[in-house]
């Protein structure tokens, strides 16, 4: 949807290599899906960085607040046993 | 959203302290207004100037003297172009919206680099604004790329890797210049005769005279004085100047050992205000330029969304 008169805002993810994940690159307004692609490699890749790109318009992105940051993230706190560290390993046991 | 009195204290310190311990401040997260409306200033001054200074360059495109030098020229204004945007998206996360910084900046409201408004007519212009402007804006940008606020220092990491070269191929320009015929090497001397005291302004004013330092610096905006900056581009510069052959044209320049720095003549800035005032040799050139390429694009503009729009009736159609 455009707003106003302006183009909407795409978030462009890239990924640099074979093997590695899209990451977020930044962001930029186009008129549709197909011109956020081709504006995407021009503004994010040229020198190569990219092999293959995501464009996504912003306003699909559903994000966390930072203001509820420690309410959402609390449950995890307290959770040592998670960590391997947690567990004790015998001397001499080796490989674990 | 609207907080209580109390909640705005603890909310302050929170990121004042977060600011201190080199914590990076996200789009999302609270920050005080004066923050906010610092870096959008900021932010989009710089994406502005990146903008505007396509034309200094964009200039001598055509008239380039050899491939080798116009594909360079070419990709370094593109990068610029690339630059431009990188820092407007920036600036958008703060919650301004790119009409409002195209409108500010046609009205004349936002403000760029004055370095932009000084002219190009000879083809060593080119050289040494690669040399000297590129090199005063990569000492100005590198302490940039560890600003506290996420966006802007993400930003400035990718300018300032692209950058580099535009600073090589202005001093290879130079360096060719310099080589050649004894007319060539007159063109490079007076390049830096017009553009050297201009580059030095770039830093802004003193430190004394500066309007946002102590508060940008606390917010970990800024890391260093504009004098400190200004120094250490004057120091890499006069070397770079000497290995050239050239002279830097001021009569007061010295090594000073003591300091371990080269001691400069008097800045002049009346001039300087006059420039940032609008008065500079191509102030108004540049805003009426933008402005032209501004209003011709605006058919573009119109007809991609009346596409988009024609694109995805059809598709509704289809799925209906």
């Amino acid at each position: 949807m455009s707003d106003d008169k302006g183009w909407p805002l795409y978030e462009v993810f890239i990924r640099s290599k074979q093997g590695l994940a899209h990451q977020h690159a930044g962001s930029l307004h186009a008129a549709d899906d197909k011109m956020a692609l081709e504006n995407a490699r021009d503004v994010y890749t040229r020198r190569g960085e990219g092999l293959s790109i995501w464009v996504v318009p912003s306003n699909a992105i559903t994000a966390s607040s930072p203001l509820d940051k420690d309410m959402l993230f609390d449950p995890a706190d307290d959770k040592v046993y998670r960590h391997p560290t947690f567990y004790d390993v015998p001397d001499g046991v080796e490989t674990l | 959203m609207s907080h209580s009195e109390n909640e705005l204290a603890e909310l302050g310190a929170a990121f004042d302290a977060n600011v201190a311990q080199e914590k990076k401040i996200e789009p999302k997260d609270w920050m005080p207004e004066a923050y906010r409306k610092t870096l959008v200033r900021q932010i989009s001054q710089h994406a502005h100037s990146e903008i505007i200074g396509m034309q200094p360059e964009g200039n001598w495109i055509s008239r380039a003297p050899t491939l080798r030098r116009k594909v360079g020229l070419l990709a370094k204004v593109q990068d610029e172009a690339g630059h431009g945007l990188y820092l407007y998206s920036a600036a958008e996360t703060l919650g301004t919206s790119r009409d409002q910084m195209d409108a500010d900046l046609l009205s004349g409201k936002a403000k760029y680099s004055s370095i932009f408004n000084y002219p190009t007519p000879t083809w060593a212009d080119i050289g040494a604004i690669g040399w000297l402007i590129d090199g005063a804006a990569i000492t100005n940008q590198i302490p940039i790329c560890r600003c506290s606020y996420g966006p802007y220092a993400r930003a400035m990491i990718r300018i300032c890797k692209e950058e580099s070269f535009h600073q090589r191929q202005g001093f290879e320009m130079m360096n060719t210049l310099c080589r050649g015929t004894a007319e060539q090497k007159r063109m490079a001397q007076d390049a830096l005769n017009r553009w050297w005291w201009p580059s030095v302004m770039m830093f802004g004013p003193p430190d004394g005279a500066s309007q946002h330092s102590d508060q940008n610096m606390a917010w970990r905006i800024k890391r260093f004085s504009n004098d400190e900056l200004r120094q250490r581009y004057i120091d890499m510069t006069v070397r770079q100047a000497d290995f050239l052959g050239l002279d830097i044209p001021d009569t007061d320049l010295k090594w000073n050992e003591e300091s371990g720095h080269y001691d400069i003549g008097e800045i002049d800035w009346d001039e300087f205000w006059k420039v940032v005032k609008g008065d500079g040799p191509c102030n108004r050139q540049r805003l009426a330029h933008r402005t032209k390429a501004h209003d011709d694009g605006a058919w573009v503009r119109e007809a991609a969304v009346a596409y988009s729009d024609k694109q995805r009736a059809k598709q509704r159609q289809h799925a209906a």
